[in-house]
């Protein structure tokens, strides 16, 4: 990581081509450098931060003001940095026996905080939780303490991720995390603190604005979604192919134990979701064996959606995942042991992450923890079965390729799907899929769930939500359409959005048959559409060309009554 | 550790972090010499001094300086 002088030449650089982000900045303490940082880190991923930083200390008198210039900034993201040092001169003026309140209170006013921004702007709002300071007045004891301010200050962490777990648009960023990573010394220095009233060490900055901006790209839809590990001496200790089944070093021994932790770390990220991979240069039976046989193996089959081992260049095969999975390089990350290996991928494909592994396999997990690599503001349970789905696509491809006519192989999957406005069970989902979805997206605006749900009790809107499922499984739900009641005549394609996992499969012709449906039973005439280019949504830059839309200053424009049904294979369920 | 070699240590800690090769130090530099060199860098430039040094200025004594002169007196006294 650059250390902040580094990271500030990236403040004289040209920002011009990067995608802006208004951000908001209010703290308790004095933020300059925090200001300076934010920036400079956004610039190395893209990310043109137009920062709005408040006066010093001015946190409740912006909020709470209407007319403030923190409205009428209109940010799209605000970051609200309360410090522990300002908590202590709190808690030392409460009065004896007011004490043990303080977690309660504190946390009150940061919800009056939060609705008030809320209740004015459609902003995300990330907030840092508290780093501890342990004064030491009960000692040990403290624990046992309520009213001390130890306990009182962990209660209030604690009660800050309750809160978050309930309040979609309000996210943590865990400053806490990084003290305990690097150390109070490391990120307080008190004779800055004194003079400038900044509690962040120059040190800490970089982590911070990092942690920070990890957060701000997976709010915009920038995370990653997919782990390729290499095999031998990443995955597990020894090389399957000269030492054997018996041989390779996994399970409770000696060095064996660092790969069995690794493994359930990385199963664990699957089960949240993330896509495994295997790129492996191995003979594929050889290398699927302890996968099948070895009864340490935490890691087995039907965890990993594409199995890759063969002899030729890794690069190709990653090329390989990439495509079946279709998804960006730069949501996948590569871990690999061979310093070779990396070299050669990362000079090819420059886009995809590839950490420096260190060369202990004790030292994977420490070093690969705190790179925060797998950021992400959702979590649904679509997400456990995410494999099984890519699985079953990795089948219908080699069943593509016994039918030589498309028609055939469309008509054979016996494709259903449910057609559902938004409601209160699908709604993670959808909101989920419109931050995920980048390439099939005709206007890429990003809703949370609390958008969702607004959305779905609005009257000015009719919203749907797809699902796709065949005779080799359920693909869960993969499409998205807002439509906007525009004019009495007119509705306006809001959203339109699809998972790439269902590509060629006839479903925009069975999306549009439905909103042109839908159109005409409200008594609509038009269906208006418009594409918005992102440097990732290239593939549908002629789709309401190609459905037949008729171009008008930019907007694509469809006469429902003209319109005939498309053929497609897919049936309502 | 000499004077001259203060200064010259000190004015490369000033190149690095005000990122501005042009900067040439006399002791009797003061802040209105420089560009760039406010409140804010000041700090910065501080911290980089105390670790290049391997020194700690007290909180006060950072205040006390009129010009490059002085910090160079501080930064003496402290590795002597």
């Amino acid at each position: 990581m650059k250390v902040f002088s580094q990271l500030k030449k990236n403040l004289k650089k040209d920002f011009s081509n990067l995608k802006t982000i208004k951000v908001a900045l209010l703290g308790d303490t004095a933020t300059q450098f925090l200001n300076q940082a934010l920036r400079a880190t956004g610039y190395d991923i893209d990310y043109n931060l137009d920062i709005w930083e408040a006066d010093f200390n001015q946190v409740e008198g912006q909020v709470f003001d209407p007319t403030s210039e923190l409205y009428e900034f209109e940010p799209d993201v605000v970051i609200i940095f309360l410090s522990s040092h300002k908590l202590v001169a709190r808690y030392n003026k409460l009065k004896p026996g007011q004490s043990g309140t303080m977690a309660d209170m504190q946390l009150a006013q940061i919800q009056n905080l939060y609705e008030s921004v809320k209740s004015r702007l459609k902003a995300k709002v990330i907030f840092y939780n508290y780093q501890e300071i342990d004064d030491h007045v009960f000692g040990n004891f403290a624990n046992k303490i309520q009213s001390s301010f130890l306990y009182q200050l962990r209660k209030l962490n604690f009660m800050l991720m309750e809160y978050a777990s309930n309040t979609p648009d309000f996210y943590i960023c865990d400053l806490s995390s990084i003290q305990n990573q690097v150390g109070k010394q490391f990120c307080f220095q008190p004779s800055v603190y004194i003079n400038t009233e900044m509690v962040l060490s120059i040190d800490i900055l970089p982590e911070v604005a990092a942690k920070t901006l990890d957060i701000i790209a997976a709010i915009n839809g920038k995370f990653k979604k997919c782990l390729i590990l290499d095999l031998d001496n990443t995955t597990w200790g020894g090389i399957i192919g000269d030492d054997g089944l018996e041989n390779i070093q996994i399970g409770a021994l000696g060095i064996g134990k660092a790969f069995t932790e690794f493994q359930y770390w990385v199963k664990k990220l699957k089960n949240r979701g993330v896509i495994l991979a295997v790129c492996s240069k191995n003979t594929e039976s050889i290398a699927k064996e302890p996968f099948e046989k070895h009864p340490d193996m935490v890691l087995r089959l039907e965890d990993i959606a594409v199995f890759i081992a063969n002899w030729e260049n890794k690069v190709d095969n990653i090329r390989t995942i990439q495509n079946i999975l279709n998804i960006g390089f730069d949501s996948m990350v590569f871990l690999d042991d061979n310093p070779f290996e990396r070299n050669i991928v990362r000079d090819s494909i420059p886009e995809l992450t590839i950490p420096e592994l260190p060369e202990d396999p004790a030292e994977y997990l420490e070093y690969l923890y705190p790179l925060n690599l797998f950021e992400t503001v959702s979590f649904s349970e679509e997400d456990a079965k995410r494999t099984a789905q890519y699985q079953i696509e990795a089948q219908r491809v080699v069943t593509q390729q016994s039918f030589t006519n498309e028609k055939d192989f469309l008509k054979s999957l016996n494709m259903l799907s449910l057609v559902e406005p938004f409601n209160k069970f699908n709604t993670p989902r959808v909101a989920q899929l419109s931050q995920r979805s980048n390439q099939f997206n005709l206007r890429t605006i990003r809703y949370t769930e609390a958008d969702i749900e607004s959305l779905s009790k609005s009257s000015d809107y009719f919203t749907f939500a797809f699902t796709l499922e065949d005779r080799f499984g359920d693909n869960g739900l993969i499409c998205i359409t807002i439509l906007k009641k525009q004019t009495d005549d007119t509705l306006f394609i809001d959203t339109w959005l699809m998972s790439c996992r269902v590509l060629k499969r006839g479903m925009e012709n069975f999306v549009l048959n439905t909103l042109v449906n839908s159109a005409k039973e409200h008594g609509y005439t038009y269906l208006k559409g418009e594409y918005l280019p992102t440097a990732k949504n290239e593939m549908v830059k002629n789709h309401y060309k190609n459905l037949g839309f008729a171009e008008q200053d930019g907007i694509w424009i469809l006469n429902v009554n003209e319109y005939e049904n498309k053929e497609c294979y897919i049936s309502n369920k | 550790m000499e004077d001259k070699e203060i200064l010259e240590t000190v004015n490369g800690i000033f190149i690095d972090v005000l990122d501005n090769d042009d900067i040439a130090l006399t002791p009797e530099t003061t802040a209105n010499d420089v560009d760039d060199w406010d409140s804010l860098n000041h700090i910065q430039l501080v911290v980089a001094i105390e670790r290049k040094f391997k020194i700690r200025f007290g909180s006060q004594e950072i205040q006390n300086w009129s010009n490059i002169g002085d910090m160079i007196a501080s930064i003496k006294a402290k590795t002597a």
